[in-house]
């Protein structure tokens, strides 16, 4: 598992919860810690002056035992806590009764910071054995006091301030897991997961330790070898002992034998660093603190913008600051038995050591910062034998064998649980809401949908002018064009600037040619309209064939400049309309492009104009159906705009997008059975299968288990995206996103269809087509287009010459079909392809359109 | 191929002795298979598996070579690994196998030059003399290696004089067009670097051979560019050889039918005039034009090309007769002597025959019209009239019988 993988499936909940866990221990101090704490508080008090009325004498215990009866960090504390709380502040904290830290409830980020910045010298303050009158009391500068009231510890002259310079991080991140902080090592992997595995059997262990305290509630003799223990041991020998067994806690899972290793090196560097670091220790952390620590707070600084992330790290960089004490701790308190003997004999030792320390601390030190205790969130393993030892009558038996399965298997069972969540199939169905789609549309009163394709012979300005469109419409920001402008100079293209707000891939704008179908969406008052922009270029036409199948409506741009309509016509002018006259495009707004360069001329529009609508009444346009405006694509007059230049002034009809409103988008067959062409298949975050594409016919919902034709999978809907917006149901005429879920993405390729599976639709690699010829036809090789479809095949046979008006049979196996008759023509493909009669398809050979026609 | 016997020639084939031939290279596995037909009789080295019976009675199975002479029953021709499986029953007995039973030969390329004899059932024909007659001339130009692509998909094909071989077939998801532009380039580049190695594991570009990219749009180029830069990158001296000698030429299309736009077009013309596969796909395009002319001189089907080579309309002075050669293969005697008839009496009116393969992109063109075709010398109307009265029920049937949906 990859390491963001990781941190993505990480249970922040979890880990958070961590922190509240335990909280029943006893509250009792050591007589140490209670004189230092009876002075500490006299001392705050004075400190405080008026003031202390304002705080409890709780408070300041809990604050001094926080702060390791340092009196100017608790006064700070307390002041900016209680006195003046900031506005932010949300939880007062005498209401945890064990003082839970600061880190996990309040305010979060800055607390955080502070806390561990400033435990640390304190630490070594104790350690070393200075006491309270070695700290300077800068009382006397209240406004500095303020300015740093995020950080107690800041009182320091200002000639003793220094530069923090982020120490270099520890090779290996093994100096207690803190060296490479952004990377989550495999420790705090390991550790991470075993949390989530303790977790789950919290309420196994619950038991466990309410059985072990019952025991020890019928032990006398217990309580006072702790006593005796504690005595010989100092004050912090319980504590050490604490982040003893914490450390062994946390790095037994991987490393069975690390605790032994690091033992007679550690002690030795960390008793030299604190006396060499000696007056920094009182206002800033250590030398080897700001390595262990200090780089936290740099990860805190650099990965700010991730915002969740640091806060978790946060947590999982607590655990190094037991170890730091452990390890000074270390020196001054030899373990008996740890010098004469063996690594094995060492680490049993060790062991049964932790547990005894674990058992005394839990009753002495009820106060332990949070991160501390943490750690004893979880009895150790031994100490689950030492209970079902104690108990002896087997009633803990089944949890004690669950236990060692906790500590062996870890590794095994974070992989197994990754694995786990890598496949496909554990993920529950998605869940139907059972709509009824179609009542729901009835009632959903939005905007009518529209798609029209942009077609037209190759540099007639279709890319620029639906730039231009996109421009005046705001759908895309002059920020952007500029760009694109500076962009398009630099390699001399400064006019395709506009065509570049569709013109996407690099080849195209390398090029200067629309190569693949552009799609872009803009709305009106009244409709949402979707633009489909068209190659022109000949080789491109498979995709423009894709387009216009999707199209209610077509605009198709004409060049008016001189020579360009006349070649346009002989080109792709005519194969393109004829091309979406037989995909059942019935209405055409003709865009008259370019009339700037020639002056605004009104006898070329309309010498354009006739010859145009005589072609289109001949290619079965209907004279209603067919829209003139004159344009200018690259200024954008008539578009959106009606043109200001004084030279276009005759022309007073509805400009180009008054021209798309009053178009009616084609009737929707809603109520038919499902079916929706795949027009683009690709990977998501929500989806490794993500189709896109328009609902032909049909309706579908969330949860719908659909059919894939023609490889004939099932698969289900996860989701759907309706013009980017998550819905609950799509209809016909609704360019869609599903995020399919249940099916393998092999199975799912462009142009496959998706169906219904109660009624797919067939399959088929022969089939019979009643087709309009644009060119000789004979048996002969063809490739077959429908939709994004673009399959090899041929014309087996031609059974029939049709009439044109009644469709009855004139010749019958005819050796040869002329263009622009009809005829009922077989046609036969390599392979299998979903098929259904009424289905629209187009025959090309050579680079020609040869004929098209719908299925029978 | 070659004669076995340096004394033997194309004139004094002996029906009796049959023809014994040597197996050169691979290209000869598809003459041989063109030269094969059902009830011939093939003499051939061959590997049987025996079952041996010792004096304990233990059996032990071991693979015995021997030559094997087999009554055709069938053949299969393996393109891809220019092997050609001829099965059929023993004749002759020996040792291991007695008359009767069924064996299976392979015949194949290999080092040594394999003799197999072959003795014709129906005796040497023009048509199977002219088989022999292509499958002896030597001197061939290398194979063309072809790359037809589009966005998606690439065949890579080698052009033999007689046949094209589609030696793979690459499709890829590209992304289309979204709000990024870089999925979809990366989508190309890892379809030219599929596409790339499959090319190089498929064709053999250790002997000069010319490659041939041909696409719609810029694919060809972009994947040329792909190769220079490849070839730049890893230093590899013999891609950036042939990628410097590509041709790029125009197709419509990166189907295998896209072909017969590439050995149309100018480029490979130039390279490769008079080879067999240009001047057929020249024929097959002047049909065509024919065809779309409606002159009356071009026909196809075999009732209408009877008919026309009946009255002698096939003859000197531009008249052609194109057929598939798999009629002559696998149709039985009395169908392949009328269509030897046919040829016959073509070359006799002093009319040019081609037999194409269906192996070959022209051939496919010709299969798709019935298989047969003709270009007539003069114009004839009406060829088709009363066979359109008998076959029309039949026709209907069949169209219904194809639309299964």
């Amino acid at each position: 598992m990859s390491r963001h993988q990781y941190v993505r499936n990480l249970d922040y909940q979890d880990a958070m919860d961590e922190f509240e866990g335990f909280s029943e221990e006893e509250d009792e101090l050591s007589p140490e810690d209670r004189a230092l704490m009876n002075q500490g508080v006299a001392d705050v008090q004075a400190a405080l002056g008026v003031e202390a009325s304002k705080v409890t004498v709780a408070q300041i215990e809990e604050s001094l035992w926080h702060y390791y009866y340092d009196i100017d960090k608790t006064v700070t504390y307390l002041t900016s806590k209680f006195i003046n709380p900031r506005p932010k502040a949300t939880k007062p904290a005498p209401q945890q009764p064990n003082g839970k830290s600061v880190t996990s409830t309040i305010d979060f980020a800055p607390a955080g910071l502070s806390l561990e910045l400033d435990l640390h010298p304190n630490w070594a303050t104790k350690c070393l054995g200075l006491t309270d009158d070695a700290i300077p009391a800068p009382r006397a500068r209240p406004s500095l006091s303020h300015f740093f009231r995020d950080m107690p510890w800041g009182n320091i002259p200002k000639h003793r301030e220094t530069t923090f310079i982020p120490p270099p991080a520890a090779p290996g991140g093994l100096l207690g897991g803190s060296g490479a902080p952004p990377k989550m090592s495999k420790l705090q992997a390991l550790a991470a997961a075993r949390k989530k595995k303790a977790e789950e059997k919290n309420a196994v262990n619950d038991k466990v330790e309410q059985a072990r305290m019952g025991v020890k509630e019928l032990s006398v003799k217990e309580p006072l070898a702790d006593k005796a223990n504690l005595s010989t041991a100092g004050p912090f020998s319980k504590r050490l002992k604490t982040s003893e067994s914490a450390a062994q806690d946390r790095v037994a899972p991987t490393f069975a034998t690390q605790p032994t290793q690091p033992e007679p090196a550690q002690p030795v560097e960390v008793a030299k660093a604190p006396e060499d670091e000696l007056p920094l220790a009182k206002a800033q952390p250590s030398a080897f603190a700001q390595s262990l620590f200090g780089s936290s707070s740099n990860t805190r600084k650099s990965e700010a913008p991730r915002d969740e992330l640091p806060d978790i790290q946060a947590q999982h960089f607590a655990p190094p600051k037991i170890d730091f004490p452990f390890c000074v701790g270390k020196a001054p308190k030899p373990t008996p038995t740890s010098i004469e003997l063996g690594p094995a004999f060492e680490l049993s030792k060790r062991k049964r050591d932790d547990s005894e320390g674990y058992e005394t601390t839990v009753v002495l030190y009820p106060n332990l910062p949070q991160f501390v205790r943490d750690n004893f969130a979880q009895p150790s393993p031994d100490d689950i034998v030492l209970a079902a030892q104690a108990q002896a009558k087997g009633k803990a038996g089944q949890k004690t064998t669950a236990q060692p399965k906790k500590k062996g298997t870890q590794s095994t069972e974070a992989v197994t649980a990754g694995v786990n969540e890598l496949k496909i199939d554990d993920a529950p169905l998605p869940k139907s809401r059972n709509l009824d789609v179609l009542s729901e549309f009835e009632k959903s009163k939005s905007k009518k949908t529209a798609s029209f394709v942009v077609v037209g012979h190759v540099d007639a300005g279709k890319s620029t002018m639906m730039g231009r469109l996109l421009l005046d419409l705001k759908v895309v920001d002059q920020r952007t064009v500029d760009r694109l402008r500076k962009e398009a100079e630099t390699i001399g293209k400064s006019s395709f600037a506009l065509a570049w707000v569709l013109d996407q891939r690099s080849e195209e704008r390398s090029r200067g040619v629309t190569i693949d179908v552009a799609t872009n969406r803009f709305e009106t008052e009244h409709t949402a309209f979707t633009i489909l922009d068209a190659p022109g270029h000949q080789d491109f036409i498979p995709n423009m064939i894709a387009g216009a199948s999707q199209a209610d409506f077509a605009i198709l741009v004409i060049d008016a400049s001189t020579g360009a309509f006349e070649s346009g016509l002989k080109g792709q002018t005519r194969e393109h309309s004829l091309l979406i006259r037989s995909m059942g495009v019935s209405r055409v707004i003709v865009a008259v492009n370019k009339l700037d360069m020639v002056a605004w001329s009104q006898e070329r529009f309309n010498e354009i104009k006739d010859q145009m609508s005589g072609f289109l009444s001949s290619a079965n346009f209907q004279h209603k159906n067919i829209a003139f405006v004159p344009v200018s694509g690259l200024q954008g007059d008539n578009l959106v705009r009606r043109s200001s230049d004084p030279a276009a002034s005759w022309y007073t009809g509805p400009t180009l997008v008054e021209e798309l409103e009053n178009s009616e988008p084609n009737a929707r067959a809603l109520a038919s059975p499902l079916r929706m062409t795949i027009s683009e298949v690709y990977r998501t975050m929500q989806s490794p299968v993500t189709v896109s594409g328009r609902i032909d016919a049909g309706s579908l919902q969330m949860g719908d288990a659909i059919l894939i034709q023609p490889s004939g999978e099932k698969a289900y809907v996860k989701s759907i995206l309706a013009d980017d917006a998550p819905v609950d149901w799509a209809v016909a005429g609704q360019n869609v996103v599903l995020h399919l879920s249940h099916v393998d993405p092999a199975h799912v390729r462009v142009a496959d269809i998706i169906c219904d599976p109660a009624k797919p639709i067939p399959r088929a690699d022969t089939f019979t087509l009643k087709a309009l010829a644009f060119d000789f036809l004979m048996p002969m090789q063809v490739d077959v287009h429908r939709g994004r479809l673009h399959a090899a095949g041929r014309i087996e046979a031609i059974p029939a010459l049709l009439d044109k008006v009644t469709g009855s049979v004139i010749k019958k196996k005819p050796k040869i079909v002329k263009p622009a008759t009809v005829a009922r023509i077989v046609v036969k493909l390599d392979g299998l392809v979903p098929l259904e009669a009424g289905q629209r398809v187009v025959l090309r050979s050579g680079g020609q359109t040869v004929a098209a026609g719908l299925l029978e | 191929m070659r004669f076995a016997s340096k004394r033997q020639t194309l004139e004094g084939i002996d029906e009796e002795d049959g023809v014994s031939l040597l197996i050169v290279e691979p290209e000869d596995m598809w003459h041989a298979n063109n030269l094969i037909s059902v009830g011939d009789i093939i003499h051939a080295p061959a590997l049987r598996k025996v079952t041996v019976t010792t004096a304990t009675g233990s059996t032990i199975g071991k693979g015995v070579r021997m030559n094997l002479s087999v009554k055709v029953k069938s053949t299969f021709f393996d393109p891809l690994a220019s092997e050609l499986k001829v099965s059929g029953t023993v004749v002759n007995e020996n040792e291991w196998v007695s008359v009767g039973q069924h064996h299976t030969l392979t015949l194949r390329y290999e080092k040594a030059d394999i003799k197999f004899t072959i003795w014709k059932k129906a005796g040497w024909d023009s048509v199977a003399i002219q088989s022999l007659k292509e499958a002896l001339s030597e001197d061939r130009p290398e194979a063309i290696a072809a790359v037809v692509m589009q966005e998606g998909l690439a065949n890579i094909c080698l052009i033999t004089e007689f046949r094209t071989i589609v030696k793979q077939r690459i499709e890829s998801a590209i992304p289309k067009k979204r709000s990024t532009s870089k999925e979809s380039s990366s989508g190309m580049t890892a379809f030219y670097d599929k596409t790339l190695s499959n090319l190089r594991n498929a064709v053999d570009f250790s002997i000069p051979r010319t490659l041939l990219l041909a696409s719609p749009g810029f694919v060809a180029q972009d994947f040329r560019a792909h190769m220079q830069s490849e070839a730049a990158r890893t230093g590899d001296k013999s891609l950036q050889r042939i990628a410097k000698e590509a041709v790029i030429v125009h197709s419509s299309t990166g189907h295998v039918h896209s072909l017969n736009e590439v050995l149309k077009s100018p480029e490979v013309k130039k390279m490769m005039h008079d080879t067999k596969f240009t001047i057929e796909t020249n024929l097959m395009d002047q049909f065509y034009d024919r065809m779309r002319k409606d002159d009356g001189k071009a026909w196809y089907g075999t009732k209408p090309v009877e008919k026309a080579i009946a009255e002698g309309a096939v003859g000197r002075g531009g008249g052609v007769l194109l057929v598939n050669n798999a009629f002559f293969r696998s149709m039985d005697v009395a169908t392949r002597r009328k269509y030897v008839a046919l040829v016959d009496k073509v070359k006799k009116d002093g009319g040019e025959v081609r037999l194409l393969s269906s192996d070959h992109e022209s051939g496919k063109r010709l299969e798709a019209l019935g298989g047969i075709a003709t270009i007539l010398t003069y114009p004839m109307f009406d060829l088709d009239e009363d066979e359109e009265e008998e076959e029309g029920n039949e026709g209907n049937n069949s169209a219904e019988g194809t639309m299964v949906l």
